[in-house]
C-alpha cells in the first residue's frame, strides 16, 4: 500500500484544475464579486460544519460554542495581519493553533460533563468569550475590529475547504477516529477497550477548534471588520444547523448542509422583513421531515476513494 | 502461580457494603466461576477488577503483563495491564460495523500516531492494513468474517455475545472477564458459547472469570467456583464442594423453618 | 451597608423574575428532558400582552397579569402541540434546534408586527417609594408587588405540584413516562399541563418586568431567558426548588456584580458561576449526581 497512487494523483490533478478554473473565471469577471462573497461564505460554513461535525457527530460531544473558536481566530488573524503585518498563512496557521489551543483549555474540564451538561457548559463558553471580546479595547471592544487587510480569496477559500476536508475524512477514517466515534457509540465499552476517553475527547475539540479557527481567519481577513456579536450563540446554532441538516457523523452532508443553507440565508436576504420568520420555518421543516438530516451518516468516497484494501490470505483457524 | 491476589478487597457506596473482606487468588490458566443471588456484589467485584471503581479497603495485584496495584487502575489502562471484559448488558459499538468493534479491540496495538493520520504518512497504511489482518484472522476464528460490514447493532443476539468476546481479546489480554455470558441465550447457544470459552483459553492463553447465573455451564467449565452472597466470599472450592456446601444450599435456598 | 441592602432590594426584584422564568424551564425539562430555548419567547410575549392590555384596553395591573398568564399559558400548549410532539421521539439535537427556531419564529413574527423599537409600559402600579434608613435605601412598592407575586405564585406552584392529582402525574412522569403511561395517566395531557404553568409563569415575569423597568421589545426574551436558563442549571435543572434559589442567587450575583463595577462583565460573571458549579457538581446546587450504572 503506497501512500501515492493512481487516484491520489487523478485526485490532485482534479483539484489544481478547479484552482486554475476558478481563478480564471475570476479574473475574466464571471465570478464577480456578489458571486466570490457567496462563494467564500460557502467554504467558510463548510470549514465551520465539517469541524464541528468532528466534535458533535462523531465523537458525540454536544457543543454549543463553535461560533468562539471561530471567534478567537478571526481575532487573531486580524491582529496579526493588521497590527503586525504578518504573512496571511501564518496568520491562518496561527489562528488554527490559538483556537486549537482554547479548545484544549476548555475542553479539559468541561469535556468530563456529558450531553445537555456539555452543551450548557460551551454555550458558557462561547458567552464569556463574547463578553470578554466586548470589553478588550485592544481589540476594537464593542465597535469592533476595523481596517482588517482583504487578503480572502478563492484560492485561498478553496484550499483551506479541501485541507479541511480531507485531513478530517482522514482522520475519522484512521484508528484514532474509530476511538471518537466508539466513544460516541458506548463511553464505558471504549474505556474498557483501553481508549483514553478523556484524551480523545479533548483531541476533537482541539482539532475541531482548529478548523474553526482558521474559518474565523478567513472571514476577518474577507470582510475588513469584524465585532464580537458576529460570533455569538446564534452563529454556533447556525454552525450547528448546518451539522445535522446534513447529518451528524457525515462529511459529505456537512458540506451539503452548509451548501445548502447559506443559500438559504442568502436568497432570504431578498426578504428582510420576514428573512429570519421563515429562515425559522425552514428549520422547523427539516427538523420535522428529516430528522437524521440529508446523507444520514452515510459517507460517499469522493476524495478518498481508495480504502485500505485487505484480504486475508492464511485461512482456517 | 497466581496471576491475580485480591487481598481483604471491600467497597462501600455510602452505607452500603457492595463487597466485603474479599481475599482471593488465580493461578495462570484457570476458568473461574462467580456465582451468587443478585446483588450479591459479583458486577461490583468485576468493577474493581476493571478499575472502574477503586476499593474502598484491600487491594488488588496482577501480574500479567507486570505488577500493578490496584492503586494505578484505570478503566482505560486495563488493557495494557493484561485485563479485558465483556459486560452483563452487551456494550458494542452500535453504529459501527463487525470490523470495526473488532478494530477497537485492537487500538492500544497501533503504533501511528495523530499526525500519520491526518497526513496519511507511510506508518498509516502499514499500521491499519496489518491490524485489519489481525482483525479479520480474529473475526474469522469467530465465524463473524462474512458479517464483517455489518453494523453491530444488526447482528443476531448470540453474534453480538460472540462479537463482545472477539473484541475483548483483540486487546490481547492475559486475563477475560466475562459478565454473564450465556445470558439470554437458549441451551444449544449456551452449548456453543461452554465450548467457545474452553477453546479460547486454550488459543489464546488465558485466565478466565466468569460471573454467570447458568449452572450448567458453571459446573461444566469452571475449575473453580467462588460464591457471593451479601458481598462476603462465602465459598471459594471445585463445582463438587460448591455443590455440597452447606452456607452455599443456604444462600441460594433461604434457611430451613425450625 | 445601606448600599449593600439597596442593591439586595434590587438583586431580589431581578431574582424574583429570573426564578419564574426558571421554573418554567425547569417543569419542562423535568417532564421531557427539552431545554426548551423558546421559553423567553414566552415572557416576552406575556411582556405584550400585559402591554396591550395596560396600554389599549386600560385594565389594571392584577386583571391584565391573569389574562396575560392565560394567554401565554395557551400559547404554550399551542408551541408543544404544534412544534414539540410531532418530534418526541426525534434526537435531542433535532428537539433542541426545533426549540430554537420557534423562538426565532416569535421574536421576528413580533417585530415583522410590532416592529423592533422599545416601547414603554404605562405605569400600572403607583410608584411609592420608602425610604429606609434616612433615605438613603429606597424601597420602591413594585419591589414589593414583584416579590409578593412571585411568593404567591410560588406557592400556589408548590400546592399544585404536592398536593393535586395533576402534580401527582406531573412528578410521575417526570419519572418514567412509560411507567406512567401504564398507570393510566395521560402523558400527552401531563406535558400540556407542564406547559400551560411554566408558560403562565414566564407570562406572568413578563408583566412584572415591564411595571418594573418599564421597556419591553420584542428581543428581550433572549438574554433573561437564556440566564433563567443558567439559573435553573445552577440549582439542578428539573428541580423546582432548584429554579427558586438558582434565580434569586443568580439575581443577588448580578446585581452585586454590576454595583461594584463589574456590570459590562456581569453576563460572563452569570456563565462563569455556572460552568464552575457545573464542574464541581454537574447535577445542580440541589441535584442529586447520578452515575451511569455499569
Amino acid at each position: 500500500m503506497k501512500a501515492f497512487n493512481k487516484n491520489n494523483i487523478i485526485q490532485i490533478i482534479i483539484l489544481v484544475a478547479i484552482i486554475i478554473i476558478g481563478n480564471v473565471l475570476v479574473s475574466v469577471g464571471i465570478i464577480d464579486s456578489y458571486i466570490e462573497l457567496n462563494i467564500v461564505l460557502i467554504g467558510i460554513n463548510i470549514i465551520l460544519a465539517v469541524s464541528l461535525n468532528l466534535i458533535v457527530g462523531f465523537t458525540g460531544l454536544f457543543s454549543l460554542g463553535h461560533a468562539a473558536f471561530m471567534s478567537i481566530g478571526a481575532y487573531t488573524s486580524a491582529v496579526l495581519t493588521r497590527n503586525f503585518n504578518s504573512p496571511f498563512i501564518f496568520a491562518i496557521l496561527m489562528s488554527g493553533l490559538v483556537a486549537s489551543l482554547a479548545g484544549i483549555l476548555i475542553g479539559i474540564p468541561t469535556l468530563r460533563l456529558k450531553g445537555d451538561y456539555l452543551a450548557i457548559a460551551t454555550l458558557g463558553f462561547g458567552e464569556i468569550v463574547r463578553v470578554l471580546a466586548l470589553n478588550n479595547d485592544y481589540i476594537g471592544g464593542a465597535i469592533g475590529f476595523n481596517d482588517i487587510p482583504q487578503y480572502t480569496n478563492w484560492n485561498y477559500t478553496f484550499i483551506m475547504v479541501v485541507l479541511t476536508v480531507v485531513l478530517i475524512s482522514n482522520f475519522v477514517k484512521s484508528s484514532h477516529g474509530r476511538a471518537c466515534i466508539s466513544i460516541r457509540e458506548n463511553e464505558i465499552a471504549s474505556e474498557a477497550m483501553g481508549i483514553n476517553t478523556t484524551f480523545y475527547k479533548v483531541l476533537a475539540f482541539a482539532i475541531g477548534a482548529f478548523f474553526a479557527g482558521i474559518a474565523g481567519s478567513l472571514y476577518a481577513n474577507y470582510f475588513y471588520f469584524i465585532k464580537p456579536d458576529s460570533f455569538g450563540f446564534m452563529k454556533s446554532i447556525d454552525i450547528l444547523v448546518m451539522v445535522v441538516f446534513g447529518g451528524l457523523g457525515s462529511i459529505p452532508g456537512s458540506i451539503i448542509g452548509a451548501l445548502s443553507l447559506t443559500v438559504i440565508s442568502t436568497l432570504l436576504q431578498s426578504i428582510p422583513d420576514l428573512r429570519m420568520v421563515i429562515y425559522a420555518v425552514i428549520l422547523f421543516l427539516i427538523m420535522l421531515f428529516r430528522p437524521q438530516g440529508i446523507m444520514g451518516d452515510t459517507e460517499f468516497r469522493l476524495l478518498n476513494k481508495k480504502e485500505v484494501k485487505h484480504n486475508v490470505s492464511s485461512k482456517g483457524k | 502461580m497466581s496471576v491475580v491476589k485480591v487481598s481483604n478487597l471491600s467497597k462501600s457506596f455510602g452505607g452500603i457494603k457492595a463487597v466485603t473482606d474479599v481475599s482471593l487468588e488465580v493461578g495462570k490458566g484457570e476458568i473461574i466461576g462467580l456465582i451468587g443471588p443478585n446483588g450479591a456484589g459479583k458486577t461490583t467485584f468485576f468493577n474493581l477488577l476493571t478499575g472502574i471503581y477503586l476499593p474502598t479497603d484491600g487491594e488488588i495485584e496482577y501480574d500479567l503483563n507486570a505488577k500493578v496495584l490496584s492503586k494505578d487502575f484505570k478503566p482505560h489502562r486495563m488493557t495494557q495491564y493484561g485485563v479485558a471484559r465483556t459486560f452483563q448488558n452487551i456494550r458494542l459499538f452500535n453504529k459501527m460495523t463487525v470490523l470495526d468493534n473488532c478494530l477497537i479491540g485492537f487500538h492500544n496495538g497501533m503504533t501511528y500516531g495523530v499526525a500519520s493520520s491526518l497526513f496519511r504518512l507511510p506508518s498509516y497504511f502499514t499500521g491499519e492494513s496489518e491490524t485489519r489482518e489481525k482483525a479479520l484472522k480474529l473475526l474469522e476464528k469467530f465465524d463473524l468474517l462474512d458479517k464483517k460490514d455489518i453494523l453491530a447493532t444488526n447482528l443476531p443476539y448470540g453474534d453480538q455475545r460472540r462479537l463482545e468476546i472477539a473484541r475483548a481479546l483483540a486487546a490481547d489480554p492475559k486475563l477475560l472477564l466475562l459478565d454473564e455470558p450465556a445470558a439470554g441465550m437458549n441451551p444449544k447457544e449456551t452449548a456453543e458459547l461452554m465450548e467457545l470459552i474452553k477453546w479460547i483459553r486454550e488459543q489464546f492463553d488465558l485466565t478466565i472469570i466468569l460471573i454467570e447465573h447458568d449452572m450448567s455451564l458453571v459446573m461444566n467449565i469452571c475449575e473453580r467456583i467462588c460464591v457471593f452472597d451479601y458481598g462476603h466470599l462465602i465459598a471459594n472450592g471445585n463445582p463438587d464442594e460448591i455443590q455440597h456446601n452447606a452456607r452455599v444450599i443456604k444462600a441460594y435456598l433461604g434457611e430451613e423453618a425450625n | 451597608m445601606e448600599f449593600v441592602i439597596q442593591q439586595l432590594i434590587n438583586g431580589i426584584s431581578l431574582g424574583s423574575i429570573y426564578a419564574l422564568i426558571a421554573l418554567g424551564y425547569t417543569m419542562v425539562y423535568g417532564i421531557i428532558n427539552l431545554i426548551n430555548f423558546a421559553h423567553g419567547e414566552i415572557y416576552m410575549m406575556g411582556a405584550f400582552v400585559g402591554y396591550a392590555l395596560t396600554t389599549f384596553l386600560g385594565l389594571g395591573f392584577i386583571p391584565s397579569l391573569i389574562i396575560s398568564m392565560i394567554t401565554c399559558s395557551i400559547l404554550g400548549i399551542l408551541i408543544e402541540k404544534v412544534a414539540y410532539k410531532p418530534l418526541r421521539s426525534s434526537s435531542r439535537i433535532s428537539l433542541l434546534i426545533t426549540a430554537i427556531a420557534v423562538s426565532l419564529f416569535l421574536q421576528y413574527i413580533m417585530v415583522y408586527f410590532v416592529g423592533p423599537e422599545t416601547r414603554t409600559f404605562p405605569e400600572v402600579v403607583d410608584s411609592e417609594r420608602l425610604m429606609l434608613f434616612d433615605g438613603k435605601v429606597i424601597l420602591d412598592t413594585r419591589n414589593i408587588y414583584i416579590l409578593g407575586i412571585t411568593v404567591i405564585l410560588m406557592v400556589l406552584l408548590q400546592y399544585v405540584v404536592r398536593k393535586t392529582k395533576t402534580g401527582k402525574a406531573m412528578r410521575a412522569v417526570s419519572q418514567d413516562k412509560d411507567a406512567a403511561e401504564l398507570m393510566g395517566i395521560s402523558v400527552d395531557k401531563v406535558i400540556s399541563v407542564t406547559f400551560a404553568i411554566g408558560s403562565a409563569l414566564a407570562g406572568a415575569a413578563g408583566v412584572l418586568v415591564g411595571i418594573y423597568y418599564n421597556t419591553i421589545n420584542p428581543l428581550m426574551g433572549s438574554g433573561p431567558g437564556l440566564k433563567a436558563f443558567v439559573a435553573a442549571v445552577l440549582g439542578g435543572i428539573g428541580l423546582i426548588p432548584g429554579a427558586v434559589l438558582g434565580g434569586f442567587s443568580l439575581g443577588l450575583i448580578e446585581t452585586l456584580v454590576s454595583a461594584y463595577g463589574g456590570s459590562i462583565y456581569k453576563d460572563a460573571v452569570a456563565f462563569a458561576i455556572l460552568i464552575i458549579v457545573l464542574l464541581l457538581k454537574p447535577s445542580g446546587l440541589l441535584g442529586k449526581d447520578v452515575k451511569e450504572k455499569v
